[in-house]
């Protein structure tokens, strides 16, 4: 029992102490709060979502049928979600590496310099080029006829295809998905990045460790959850990327969005559009797997935070 | 030159190495593609295909590309402000009130890069059929699904400001101090999630101009679908298009950038 | 607390009020709302034709009629058309300044036609739903309900196997699987086993997957013909394409305008007034129709039975089968449907005709059971010949 007079509803937030009444009122007021935001959610995420994935249950004449699954078993279908996995693993991994790289590069840059806004402006504008022009940069880059391969091939005597066009098959996916994983990761692992603060290092220093050690022992743990975070956010994208590799690995739908992809819009393949459905669960499975994993990765790196 | 005994950032020599490997890689393909546009059928240089893409000012070429980049601007505004207005507060109030709900928040935000945008399109179908008939069929309203597109980046650019800071005891300070919710807002928390509402801005409008399967397939007019149909026109200018296009998103996200900074340098000084 | 909570919130849900009920005033306001425009379809305001059931001409009155209930209407969404195919940038121009009073929007080039159909009807009752089609024989065939039917002027100078008979579709231009070729670069191939020597090698492109694409579709149907098959079984055109892949010939690019200026797919798989417009930016590009057996297909023109813009639908076919047209598609180095009918009358234009690669001496055309039977086929087998 207080003998200090508080008065009704001034208590700070978070202190314990909560006069009785209250207590209903705010919670109640914070979930309105959330209202607007789930509402809008509902609507334009997660309906559509149901509906997408609804649509593989449906047969053609409209029955419910749980025979579309059978699909995800078929050994075609199973190796195109393991090529998308691996080349969504691959970019994200190497995309994270590089693009921490590059946010090291930038940090102790005046937030509002020069510098780090014009990087920003051009890693915000690369992380969303995609799609058919990116795929002719690469084609007029590394393709056949290629500037970068003329130039190997004519100055340097390097014929990078000598074992045949790898860059219209998987592998070419690799440098094309890169060239917007990068820019991403900065974009999202920056922010993380600039808020380690000079004043750690030179505690470090004065308690007597060295640079690398602040690293080791100080920097990497901090950041470790956001960068798991941006990584797996880096995986999410290169797993649904569908209209770069339209446009550079079109032949043989080797991954699932271009599976889904001819589900729906081949001129000579019809009726298979509850296809798009089944493909589109496997792919939420996949990443809901892939969440798990990184949620238990998560709770070590983010230990300190508790 | 020694550095500072706290320095926490690399050397100069190490920042101008990355720095011009990272950004010599990134800019090959881009001029590949402008050689490209330079060249002739026997390999010379010539300035031929960007001067008879210009010289006629072909309205079968600006009547598309003025109205899709018109609407693509008014969506990039609706986006951010849906992010702003909607996105930010909703994540504040998580991370303060509801920290239990982090982890379905972070999988909800996850969902809409998980799954290929002509699939989702599948899903949106009926709904804008809806607000087809209620709110017409003006290009802005895309920004409802543009909003949704942009949720995991903005999520994660807003969240990792918010790990940084200490959103708790900020809050739990101005209140004691007796500011209530909208000044709190507005005048603690977003100043100290500047960094990652920015990053969240700048990532909203260059998804909304570079966006174009949903755009394209709910048949609405935007920057990249106007690009699609003019570069039909000759090869060239598909190129030149996507140059000029590209070089336009980072004009404008530079000058967002330096506006943004130019309030805060008033702020601090 | 309480005191200064509740203005704040006043002050919110007011101005997310007021918010709202400006948004939709103003979207209102732009014109663009559907009830307007399901009434619109419905009754044509001064004349008391109804243009969404018209199923000719007649029905209007005269040509002139017709055009003035379209420019009543003010607009026509096309889709699937781009301006390099078959010459249709120099049509549409051509519509717009004939009828400058008709807004043309020019919807998704790129799409195939099932996405056509698709298009359609996901803006059932829009005003952003597709007017007319523009779609390969198969999709056209499995989606006759999505369509209106209406006969042209001319309808009697088509050829009866290129048309529905209600008018529910209808061929407008067709041409010849092809191989265009720079011929600066490689000898002119004279069979299509040429294509698989050395000279060839990282050479040759499909314009598309075969399970994906008609056009690519249409080069293992070649393939099969010009190597002893049938069209009743692809298999032979698919082990064509697997031996190309071993010699290293076969490049597993989509091919565009862009990756053939830039010399990226030098030898391509095409219909020939695909390849023709090539000619445009490389003046040694050639075209060379294989002799013997020959593998066509027409592409047809359909109304949607749903279209926004009915009338202007209408006109729009009026127009494409007009003389002008038709010999527009043929300087796109396409064959209208109404050549024989022209040539005849003389009306065509015959330099262009000339100019058409030679016909080869049997024309194989698809029917739908094969087509079906290929393209199960190819979804079979397509992926791992060519690994």
């Amino acid at each position: 029992m207080t003998s200090t007079a508080v008065p009704n509803g001034t208590l700070p937030v978070g202190s314990g102490l909560r006069a009785p009444g209250r207590r209903v009122r705010r919670s109640s007021l914070a979930g309105l709060g959330l209202a607007p935001f789930l509402v809008y959610v509902a609507l334009f995420l997660v309906a559509p979502t149901i509906i997408a994935i609804g649509s593989g249950l449906f047969a053609k004449d409209g029955s419910f049928t749980l025979a579309s699954f059978a699909a995800l078993g078929d050994p075609v279908i199973l190796a195109t979600f393991w090529n998308s996995t691996w080349l969504s693993l691959l970019t994200a991994v190497v995309g994270a590496l590089v693009g921490a790289l590059v946010c090291y590069a930038l940090l102790g840059l005046s937030p509002t310099g020069f510098v780090r806004t014009t990087v920003d402006a051009a890693c915000g504008v690369l992380a969303q080029f995609g799609g058919v022009m990116l795929a002719f940069a690469m084609i007029a880059t590394i393709g056949i006829q290629g500037v970068l391969t003329r130039f190997l091939r004519d100055a340097l005597g390097i014929d990078i295809f000598a074992d045949g066009a790898w860059i219209y098959a998987l592998p070419g996916l690799i440098p094309a998905y890169l060239y917007f994983q990068v820019p991403l990761m900065v974009i999202t692992f920056m922010p993380a990045v600039a808020a380690l603060r000079a004043s750690w290092a030179e505690a470090n220093l004065t308690l007597g460790g060295t640079r690398a050690g602040f690293w080791l022992h100080v920097g990497l743990p901090v950041l470790a959850p956001s960068f798991l975070a941006s990584a797996l956010l880096l995986f999410a994208n290169a797993f649904s990327s569908y209209a770069t590799a339209a446009a550079l690995a079109s032949q043989g739908s080797q991954i699932v969005p271009l599976q889904i992809r001819t589900a729906l819009t081949s001129e000579t393949l019809l009726g298979r559009e509850n296809l798009a459905g089944v493909l589109a669960f496997g792919m939420i499975v996949v990443i809901g797997v892939v969440m798990c994993a990184y949620a238990l990765v998560q709770r070590r790196a983010a230990r300190w935070q508790r | 030159m020694s550095r500072a005994a706290g320095d926490i950032g690399p050397a100069p020599v190490t920042r101008w190495i990355i720095g011009a490997l990272v950004g010599a890689i990134f800019a090959i393909p881009l001029v590949s593609t402008l050689l490209y546009t330079l060249q002739d059928a026997d390999g010379a240089l010539t300035l031929d295909h960007w001067i008879s893409l210009f010289s006629a000012a072909n309205p079968s070429v600006i009547k598309p590309l003025t109205a899709g980049l018109g609407n693509s601007l008014v969506l990039a505004v609706v986006t951010v402000v849906i992010v702003i207005v909607l996105l930010a507060p909703t994540m504040i109030l998580v991370n303060l009130r509801f920290p239990g709900m982090k982890a379905a928040f972070e999988f909800i935000a996850l969902l809409p890069i998980s799954i290929p945008a002509i699939v989702v399109v599948v899903g949106l179908t009926p709904i804008y059929l809806q607000i087809g008939r209620t709110l017409g069929t003006g290009a802005w309203t895309l920004a409802f699904a543009y909003g949704v597109t942009v949720l995991p980046f903005a999520y994660r650019s807003i969240q990792a400001s918010i790990d940084a800071v200490d959103l708790r005891t900020l809050t739990e300070a101005s209140r004691s101090l007796g500011a209530n919710w909208a000044t709190v807002f507005i005048t603690v928390l977003v100043p100290n999630l500047r960094s990652g509402l920015l990053a969240a801005s700048l990532i909203s409008i260059a998804v909304v101009l570079g966006e174009f399967t949903i755009a394209s397939l709910l048949n609405r007019q935007v920057l990249q679908t106007a690009l699609v149909v003019v570069g039909k026109i000759d090869p060239y200018a598909s190129a030149i298009f996507t140059l000029l296009a590209l070089t336009f998103c980072f004009l404008l996200l530079l000058a967002l950038g330096f506006a943004a900074r130019g309030r805060s340098r008033k702020v601090r000084s | 607390m309480t005191r200064t909570i509740r203005p704040f919130r006043r002050l919110a849900v007011g101005a997310a009020v007021a918010g709202i009920a400006a948004l939709t005033l103003s979207a209102c306001s732009t014109g663009a709302s559907d009830p307007a425009g399901t009434a619109a379809a419905g009754e044509t305001g001064s004349s008391s034709v109804d243009a969404a059931t018209a199923t000719s001409l007649s029905d209007f009155g005269t040509l002139a009629d017709l055009e003035a209930a379209a420019k009543k209407e003010g607009k026509l969404n096309v889709i699937a058309l781009p301006r390099d195919w078959a010459n249709y940038g120099e049509i549409i121009d051509a519509f717009t300044a004939k009828y400058p009073e008709i807004t043309v929007t020019e919807q998704s080039p790129d799409v195939s036609s099932a996405e056509e159909i698709t298009a359609a009807k996901t803006n059932k009752g829009l005003d952003t739903a597709p007017d007319v089609f523009d779609l390969g024989l198969t999709v056209a065939l499995q989606n006759t309900d999505q369509f209106a039917a209406y006969k042209v002027q001319t309808w009697d100078e088509i050829p009866d196997a290129l048309k529905e008979s209600t008018g529910l579709f209808v061929g407008d231009y067709g041409g010849y699987m092809s191989v265009g070729y720079d011929s600066k670069k490689f000898p002119a191939p004279a069979a299509i086993t040429d294509l698989l020597k050395s000279e060839y090698k990282g050479a040759v492109a499909l314009n598309g997957d075969p399970t994906q694409a008609g056009a690519a579709f249409g080069a293992v149907g070649l393939a099969t013909v010009q190597n002893g098959g049938t069209l009743e079984d692809y298999s032979e055109g698919i082990d064509f394409f697997s031996k190309l892949n071993s010699a290293g010939n076969l490049l597993k690019v989509d091919v565009t305008t862009a990756t053939v200026t830039s010399g990226e797919t030098p030898v391509v798989f095409d219909w020939d007034y695909l390849n023709a417009a090539h000619t445009k930016d490389n003046k040694d590009w050639k075209v060379v129709v294989f002799p013997g057996n020959g593998y066509a297909a027409y592409y047809n023109q359909a109304i949607n039975v749903d279209a926004p813009n009915p009338a202007a639908a209408r006109l729009w076919q009026e127009f494409l089968y007009s003389d002008e047209v038709q010999n527009l598609w043929l300087k796109g180095g396409a064959r209208p449907v109404r050549m024989e009918a022209m040539t005849e009358a003389g009306t065509i234009d015959a330099d262009l005709a000339a100019k058409l690669p030679e016909a080869p001496k049997d024309t194989l055309v698809p029917t739908e059971e094969q087509s079906k039977a290929a393209g199960t086929l190819l979804g079979e087998k397509w992926a791992a010949a060519v690994q």
